[in-house]
């Protein structure tokens, strides 16, 4: 079983306090911690685990810098076998779907039964690349999955819906899969494991190196545009209480004395 | 005249409510271009739920086939593909839900639409389709823009209102589906159901809810005494799902449970839209995190501000100290 796996560098923005840059289209991440995007670490963890099973080659690949082959290194010391980079100045403002355009033509060229990726980033949030990727190489796909059982030439996985409800769904292979967070439990990079990989040579493929036309992919090959980025008013439905902990505690508790929750 | 698509979701022979707010907006969207907003249904023996949405959009177009009896998004893409092509709308609405999610990438990819998804706010102006969609896990709102008309956009759950139901029912239109071939790569095989679990969280008046702020398993007992000090439950939104902290059947949210409290408690949880959808119909919301930019300070009633690793040992304290003055 060979396996491809699709991950992005995102930056963590969970905890962190943004603001909006200068060109009013992206947020300031100067400050911001990087990692791999939440979804894919469950896709690239699900990939190592189906090759431990059925054997095989797990391929990361990834479009991006200089700075984003951390996650690809990553993946390598997490037991893939491979790793390509995507990049040109022709891939800058890449959409969902000049991304997908794009790692499709990188994936071409390698031999694949199944493509992973995370269901979403948790920049964007598209939730588009996997099956994007999945029309242009003109296969089959499944989103949302939150189990993956191979059998033969087809994948028998489970969807998650809305409500607790999942439904199980088969797939011919090749296909492509988009993966849930909680599907598995992500394993830790070791820091050896790191280093064993450090030296590593990760190939870099240009648009030429793939076929594609600069019109094709980035900013020009895309269907959508960001116009602007804005922050929600902070403003609050309800009301902030003020004051100690103390303070906040006792004002609390008087309001669910007073709805009569406390007996 | 130009045409708006409205792609009718069910399920289990139920019309799904994001179906009834999309055919609100492609309505109000639809008078305000002087165009004909179509509802299709695509499905088998879907024809009593023609009758539901007649009054909601100018034709009901019901496809039945037996390839449709599921949702499979293989079966739907071929029959929506040839609809647009054809007709080509210049808006098209799906639910940017588990199955429009499945759906909606790779019909744009098909006809060659622009995609925008996850979308809270639309407008058709100046031969492009704008959007409002959330970026950064709902912390920062995007403004886009298709390149062109036609584009597909999914809507997210809860974003408009199923207003436009009029007196005059629109037309029911009945066309067939054409599948190119019998071989299906993708087949539905049956539905699967959650687990019951050890304690069902939607039958208390007090759900205590513990987030990704707990930061480790071994803190959950503080938030658990919490909710047993107050007589409640202890649920959780999905990172500590993922995380295998507590099991599915406490989830609050899109993909777990929907829960009406008297007080929703919410602890340490930033509130991601796919966990405020779960809480639409509680009574009080007290949210305490760390986070004064937290979302879901946005829909507290009650918000503290603080490190939930103080703030609940002291209230559990001093909730503990009036009960037993009672």
């Amino acid at each position: 079983m060979d396996i491809v796996v699709c991950v992005k560098r995102v930056p963590d923005t969970a905890e962190a306090d943004l603001s909006i840059d200068r060109s009013g289209k992206d947020i300031k991440k100067d400050d911001l911690v990087f990692d791999i995007n939440e979804w894919d670490n469950y896709a690239i963890e699900e990939a190592i685990l189906l090759k431990e099973k059925l054997g095989g080659t797990v391929t990361a690949v990834t479009m991006g810098s200089e700075d984003d082959e951390e996650v690809l290194r990553r993946c390598l010391a997490l037991g893939a076998d491979n790793a390509i980079r995507l990049e040109d100045t022709a891939f800058v403002g890449s959409d969902g779907y000049s991304t997908a355009v794009a790692l499709a033509a990188a994936i071409k060229g390698i031999p694949y039964d199944l493509i992973l990726t995370g269901v979403q980033a948790g920049d964007d949030g598209y939730g588009q690349v996997g099956p994007t990727v999945a029309e242009i190489l003109g296969v089959p796909h499944a989103t949302l999955v939150t189990s993956v059982e191979i059998e033969g030439k087809v994948a028998r996985v489970r969807r998650e819906l809305e409500g607790g409800l999942e439904e199980l769904v088969e797939v011919q292979l090749p296909a492509v899969l988009t993966i849930q967070t909680g599907i598995n439990e992500p394993r830790y990079v070791s820091i050896a494991g790191i280093r064993r990989v450090a030296r590593r040579d990760i190939p870099v493929k240009t648009a030429g190196d793939l076929g594609l036309k600069p019109d094709e992919v980035g900013a020009a090959g895309a269907r959508i545009e960001v116009e602007g980025l804005s922050l929600p008013e902070a403003g609050q439905k309800g009301e902030i209480l003020q004051g100690s902990v103390d303070s906040v505690v006792e004002q609390l508790v008087g309001i669910f004395a007073s709805k009569g929750w406390l007996g | 005249m130009d045409e708006i698509f409205v792609l009718v979701e069910h399920r289990k022979g139920e019309i799904r409510d994001v179906t009834l707010e999309m055919l609100g907006k492609g309505r109000e969207v639809a008078d305000g271009r002087g165009a004909r907003l179509t509802a299709l249904l695509l499905g088998k023996d879907v024809s009593r739920m023609a009758q539901t949405l007649v009054s909601r959009a100018d034709a009901v177009e019901v496809i039945e086939h037996e390839r449709l009896a599921d949702f499979n998004s293989d079966a739907y893409q071929e029959v929506l593909s040839r609809l647009i092509d054809e007709r080509k709308p210049v808006l098209t609405l799906i639910g940017h839900t588990a199955f429009g999610l499945d759906l909606a990438p790779s019909l744009a990819a098909e006809v060659g639409a622009p995609l925008l998804t996850d979308v809270t706010g639309i407008e058709l102006a100046d031969g492009a389709v704008t959007a409002i969609r959330p970026v950064y896990g709902g912390k920062v709102r995007a403004r886009v823009r298709s390149r062109g008309l036609g584009a597909i956009v999914t809507v997210q759950s809860g974003a408009f209102a199923a207003t436009g139901e009029r007196e005059t029912a629109g037309e029911i239109v009945r066309a067939d589906a054409l599948f190119s071939s019998d071989l299906a790569q993708k087949k539905f095989l049956r539905f699967v159901e959650a687990a019951a679990g050890d304690l069902d969280i939607t039958q208390s008046d007090i759900v205590v809810s513990v987030g990704r702020g707990i930061g480790d398993p071994k803190n959950l007992p503080l938030v658990e005494e919490l909710a047993s000090v107050l007589g409640g439950v202890l649920a959780c939104s999905r990172p500590v799902v993922d995380k295998k902290w507590l099991p599915k059947s406490r989830q609050v949210g899109i993909s777990g449970k929907t829960v009406q409290p008297k007080l929703y408690l919410a602890v340490g949880i930033s509130g991601a839209f796919q966990h405020l959808s779960g809480i639409k119909g509680a009574g009080i919301v007290v949210a305490i995190n760390k986070d004064p930019k937290a979302p879901i300070f946005r829909v507290a009633d009650y918000g503290i501000v603080g490190d939930l690793f103080t703030v609940v040992p002291t209230l559990k304290e001093r909730i503990a100290k009036v009960k037993a003055n009672k």
